[in-house]
């Protein structure tokens, strides 16, 4: 996913939030993973917003994608200048009305945004973890997150939302825990990479270890493997965006200059554009967690983990109503991916909607401000709320 | 509500599993889960619709129904309904077997091209015939089939599914108000509505 810094054009915003922390899995007490290894103790970064009603019955919880962070909402201080990834969602009178819903949204394990990862340091060595934190899943993300639950006292959750790798998230959810889950929005997300996905992530990840800075993941102590990180972000960027979205965007605009530079600087507007969001990643994200979390979502097999290859076997296992969206000019998860999870739902029963919204702006459309997406949000969710009060 | 939504509501057994194929903007699957406490679920393939029908609490799939019927295991719906949607059907026989595996009972619903309007057009002025119910030009009109009360009784013979029960109704021009027609229905009628089962 992108950045995208939306502020809410009513200046509606759940207001000022703060970053939680708890702590789980203290030696001798490891989570073991689904590698075999372990790993403990593990700290999540959380936040929350809204109310908890009395019966605990109006838990939303946000599953974030590849570079998010648990701050989904709100503000930190009143001159932060900037409100959370998902403020255009989460709200007063939102998608995710925060009036109505208890919100929770953690960051992922492996992440660099709180919670442990692999620049977090390692009790045995008291160094950062680099290449010895071990290989983590979408299922050890979840784990992660079901103990965060249970540490709020939350039984059952009415609806997890997430979009891209955010979205596998979702589905893992609504299989390994089913009975906890009574709705799920996965947005933008497949149940599986294609070879297409893979292939983007492999070679974002070989610009990062083709950097010398990268030093075998070990490079805290001396200088980061920017270029590296930078160039892995283009990559991204371009996998999130859509030939339509590019040609309106930039077009072959130049940037800053009317003829060609005849050299190698940025001439292109979207090269400029490129450059600068790989330049502003790597001031806020680490090499290391872009390498473990692109390979947890390459890793990512709903049908092989919980199906033995099907997925309708994989979602028999699920209770949860779901709402699945995929966006028209997404080419990174396309809408054939969409379909093929809402036949398997449909397959074993399950109760589903599916829209495929009409939207121009390729992977990340699920995260810029969409009247449509909003309602679809607020109405299954103002749905499912009231059949679990039924 | 639309007359002919109106009569295939009051077939509907409370409680049931209902699919509305071609559902628009969700009316007739909002009224049976208000007032029948029906489990309900949609096809519809226009996005505006179907987020139209998500947004007030329904659970629709965005999709082409001819294929999308493909997906359900057999018998899972007590009824799976085709109303005012059979005349752009492009396989009727192939979708009304669908609809008879993955649900016990059809309701299928269509304008009668055999009423005496229709036919007095043709006679008279000789053009291909536009009413309030097929309001197309032949050069833009979605509707590839025309069908008759008649024909339909002797497609289910062909076919080989039964008819249950059928009405044939007169609505008023807004649609929202009809009446039933008992006496010779296939000149009278402007739809017919037929129960089917296997």
């Amino acid at each position: 996913m992108s950045e995208y810094i939306e502020h809410d054009k009513n200046g509606v915003s759940v207001g000022l939030v703060e970053k939680k922390f708890f702590t789980f899995a203290e030696p001798p007490d490891e989570l073991v993973l689904e590698s075999g290894s372990k790993l403990g103790p593990i700290t999540i970064a959380y936040e929350t917003y809204g109310t908890l009603d009395a019966d605990k019955s109006n838990v939303v919880l946000i599953l974030h994608a590849l570079s998010g962070d648990s701050h989904v909402a709100g503000y930190y201080s009143v001159d932060d200048p900037k409100p959370g990834w998902w403020d255009i969602m989460v709200g007063p009178g939102k998608g995710i009305d925060t009036n109505k819903y208890f919100v929770v949204c953690s960051n992922i394990l492996g992440s660099c945004m709180g919670s442990t990862g692999p620049s977090s340091i390692n009790p045995k060595t008291n160094k950062q973890y680099g290449l010895d934190f071990p290989v983590v899943t979408i299922g050890d993300m979840v784990v992660a997150q079901k103990a965060l639950m249970d540490h709020l006292g939350i039984k059952k959750i009415l609806s997890v939302v997430g979009g891209s790798i955010g979205g596998m998230q979702v589905l893992e959810w609504c299989v390994r825990y089913p009975e906890m889950v009574v709705s799920a929005i996965p947005l933008a997300t497949t149940t599986r990479h294609s070879a297409l996905a893979i292939a983007f992530n492999e070679v974002a990840r070989q610009a990062i270890i083709a950097d010398p800075n990268w030093n075998n993941g070990d490079y805290y102590s001396g200088p980061k493997p920017n270029l590296g990180l930078a160039v892995a972000r283009m990559i991204g960027h371009i996998t999130y965006l859509s030939d339509e979205s590019m040609r309106l965007k930039f077009g072959r605009r130049l940037q800053d200059k009317s003829d060609f530079s005849f050299n190698f600087d940025a001439d292109f507007q979207v090269e400029s554009y490129l450059r600068y969001q790989g330049t502003k990643f790597v001031e806020r994200f680490d090499a290391n967690s872009f390498l473990y979390i692109t390979k947890a979502a390459d890793y990512f097999d709903l049908e092989n983990q919980h199906g033995s290859g099907s997925t309708v076997k994989a979602f028999s296992k699920a209770r949860a109503k779901f709402l699945v969206v995929s966006f028209t000019s997404d080419w990174l998860y396309p809408t054939y991916q969409s379909k093929a999870m809402v036949q398997a739902m449909k397959k074993v029963g399950l109760d589903v909607s599916f829209c495929e919204i009409e939207a121009e702006w390729g992977h990340d459309a699920f995260l810029l401000p969409n009247e449509r997406l909003s309602t679809l949000v607020k109405g299954f969710l103002e749905r499912v709320y009231s059949e679990i009060r039924e | 509500m639309r007359f002919d939504l109106q009569i295939i509501a009051s077939w509907i057994e409370p409680g049931s599993k209902v699919l509305d194929l071609g559902c628009g903007e969700g009316d007739l699957l909002h009224f049976l889960k208000e007032h029948k406490q029906v489990v309900g679920a949609g096809i519809e393939c226009v996005e505006a619709k179907v987020a139209h029908c998500i947004a007030r609490g329904l659970s629709v799939l965005q999709g082409d129904m001819n294929e999308e019927v493909l997906a359900y295991d057999d018998d899972v719906f007590d009824y799976v309904i085709l109303s005012q949607t059979l005349q752009q059907v492009y396989e009727p026989a192939k979708l009304i077997q669908s609809m008879l595996r993955i649900g016990k009972k059809g309701i299928v619903s269509f304008p009668n091209f055999s009423h005496w309007g229709i036919r007095l057009q043709l006679l008279i002025k000789g053009h291909a015939p536009i009413t309030k119910e097929l309001p197309y030009e032949w050069y833009n009109t979605p509707n590839i089939r025309v069908i008759t009360i008649k024909d339909f009784r002797r497609f289910s013979r062909k076919v080989g599914f039964s008819i249950l029960k059928e009405v044939a109704i007169n609505s008023d021009h807004h649609d929202r108000q009809g009446h039933i027609v008992r006496f010779l229905p296939n000149l009278r009628a402007t739809y017919g509505i037929f129960l089917i089962g296997k």
